[in-house]
């Protein structure tokens, strides 16, 4: 049994990257995940690390994607606003297949919107990283130790498949402090880079990192090549934790804040002798759309508990194919539903039994 | 005996340039640095989008594409990953002085150590002739028709007047390359501006006023004429910063 030390969230994502070999760290601040950037600026100079706060969070992706570039795990973070400025970057890493792990600790929006919690860049995130067709691994932690685990898992899925993983956080998961052990961290080591540029040192044709390519013949080769990785992700990487499951009759689908949440509705719903049970993506792309499916044949309705205004609950709707009602249990703006409002919503599906109301 | 050939660190290949445009005669002077000081094996360029958006194939050296005007934000993290590297950026003035300027000043203010080509010929040439952040006063252009209006667009930018006033950057100087001594004065600038890097002064930047006879409507003749005509009155060449020469000259 690894030593547990207590953390913030935010704290064991820095810690866990830095565990994970990540030497370089580019961020500009912004509410709730600047723990992040205090945690690298205090610790990397002391292990030869980079730590720079870039002009802005385009500088930001732009420093990532020179790094990346060159061969090395390297990291930014940020949140909502700050994730809609990456955007252009993102579709460049994801453009010239380059590795990097980015953090979105997620706060209410749109617009400036508000500092507390929220799990309304889901679309964003799994859907529209950018402009061009690409896409991103989305990692969902829902504790403090996951928020670690999955930092190291990002940068080796960022890695082997030369793309940008995402972990999708919330205000929540990185403000909240857990004991989290970090010795057993599964770290991987880097692999080969032949692509980086670090210099031909005239003993090789010059590499070039490039997203550009004016024959449409090409470009669209190149498109195919990557949805060829994807297809790979989506049957070897999707993660998924499926909770009191085995007779449920009614299914929970939530991540992040939202599970812990349920969690609890749930089990106070059992104690009332209510079948319920919950299947919690881990990786919100690829989606884990098996256990939906699975769950379609086996429930009468599954609740969506989502801090946003129902994002993923179109992903679930798709998983299970419209063959059960999937409704939506939902606070936004920086409000997390409560417990009882989950219950609230589980007690009603029992009672309307599979009918939408 | 060789008394002339084409310098090891340019590529054997056509490139796009109109006729009679100076990014050829830039590149060259950039790849004649390399191969005179020996540090193509260890150099990473990064082209930027614009006219010269293909350099990467025109560079024997490792290459990257950047972003639209972020050029000095991927050249930092590519210097910060290896500072061995030698880095430079080859970026027009639409890129760098229009949507990448705050990269270029905040690179500059870090003294970030790496070399920075600005081509200034006062127009967005690639996507066919629009007013540049360097575009004159009263110049024509697609989105000037009626010659830059000052009192509806601004001014003008020198980039190099600007910088000079940060404490940041080790190296600032603007030179031409519209005959043959201005072309042997460039090709002395951007040595340097790489040498620097080489010693670890910093951030080094040597602004090209360059044509772009296409999109000025003139012959190349006349382009190059104008240089000298409209362009250099409005920008002075000359070293505008030089830290270690100052010091020098302190002592």
């Amino acid at each position: 049994m690894a030593d547990k030390v207590l953390m913030k969230g935010n704290e064991a994502i820095a810690e866990a990257a830095i565990r994970a070999g990540c030497r370089h760290y580019f961020g500009y601040p912004i509410t709730p995940q600047t723990e992040i950037a205090a945690y690298m600026a205090k610790r990397m100079p002391k292990i030869g690390g980079v730590f720079l706060q870039a002009e802005s969070e385009i500088a930001a992706i732009n420093m990532v994607y020179g790094v990346a570039a060159a061969g090395l795990r390297v990291m930014t973070s940020s949140s909502s606003p700050g994730i809609s400025l990456k955007s252009e970057g993102l579709s460049y890493l994801a453009g010239a297949d380059l590795p990097s792990l980015v953090v979105n600790v997620q706060r209410g929006g749109p617009g400036l919107g508000g500092i507390q919690p929220s799990q309304s860049d889901y679309f964003q995130a799994t859907k529209g990283g950018g402009h061009g067709d690409f896409r991103m691994i989305v990692l969902a932690p829902s504790s403090v130790q996951e928020m670690a685990e999955l930092t190291v898992k990002g940068f080796a899925l960022a890695d082997t498949y030369r793309m940008t993983a995402m972990i999708l956080a919330d205000g929540t998961m990185g403000q909240m402090m857990e004991p989290v052990a970090l010795d057993d961290l599964p770290v991987t080591p880097m692999p080969e880079k032949p692509w980086a540029v670090t210099g031909t040192g005239m003993k090789r044709p010059h590499n070039v990192v490039n997203s550009l390519f004016l024959s449409p013949e090409k470009l669209e080769e190149t498109n195919f090549e990557r949805y060829d990785r994807y297809r790979v992700i989506e049957e070897k990487e999707t993660m998924y934790e499926e909770y009191r499951m085995e007779d449920a009759e009614i299914c929970i689908a939530a991540f992040g804040i939202a599970a812990r949440v349920s969690k609890n509705a749930i089990d106070e719903a059992r104690a009332m002798g209510i079948k319920v049970g919950m299947i919690r993506p881990i990786t919100l792309w690829p989606f884990p759309k098996a256990p939906f499916r699975r769950a379609a044949e086996q429930v009468k309705e599954v609740i969506s508990v989502e801090l946003s205004m129902g994002q993923m609950i179109e992903d679930v709707r798709l998983a299970t194919e419209c063959r059960v009602p999937v409704t939506l249990c939902n606070r936004v703006g920086g409000m997390i539903p409560s417990p009882e409002q989950v219950l609230d919503a589980i007690l009603k599906a029992a009672k309307n039994g599979g009918k939408e109301a | 005996m060789i008394v002339f050939q084409k310098p090891h660190a340019l590529a054997d290949l056509p490139m796009h340039y109109c006729p009679g445009c100076t990014h050829g005669i830039i590149h060259r002077l950039v790849a004649e640095v390399m191969d005179e000081l020996g540090i193509e094996g260890k150099t990473v360029g990064i082209a930027p989008v614009g006219c010269s958006v293909m350099a990467y194939d025109y560079f024997n050296c490792d290459m990257i594409e950047a972003a639209h005007g972020r050029a000095p934000a991927v050249a930092t993290g590519v210097k910060r990953a290896n500072p061995e590297n030698v880095v430079f950026t080859y970026q027009g003035d639409g890129d760098l002085a229009s949507i990448g300027m705050a990269e270029t000043v905040h690179a500059a203010a870090r003294n970030e150590n790496i070399t920075v080509i600005f081509v200034n010929n006062a127009i967005y040439g690639m996507t066919g002739g629009q007013m540049a952040p360097t575009s004159l006063p009263g110049q024509v252009t697609q989105t000037s028709p009626y010659g830059r209006d000052v009192k509806h667009c601004g001014y003008p930018i020198r980039v190099c007047e600007l910088l000079s006033e940060l404490e940041g950057p080790e190296y600032l100087e603007r030179v031409t390359v519209n005959n043959v001594k201005n072309v042997k004065n460039a090709k002395k600038a951007i040595k340097k501006a790489f040498q620097n890097q080489i010693d670890g002064k910093g951030f080094s930047l040597v602004e090209v006023v360059s044509s772009c006879p296409t999109n000025w409507g003139m012959t190349p003749k006349q382009a190059l004429e104008w240089i000298d005509e409209k362009m250099l009155p409005y920008y002075p060449l000359g070293v505008y910063k030089d830290r270690s020469a100052s010091q020098e000259a302190e002592k």
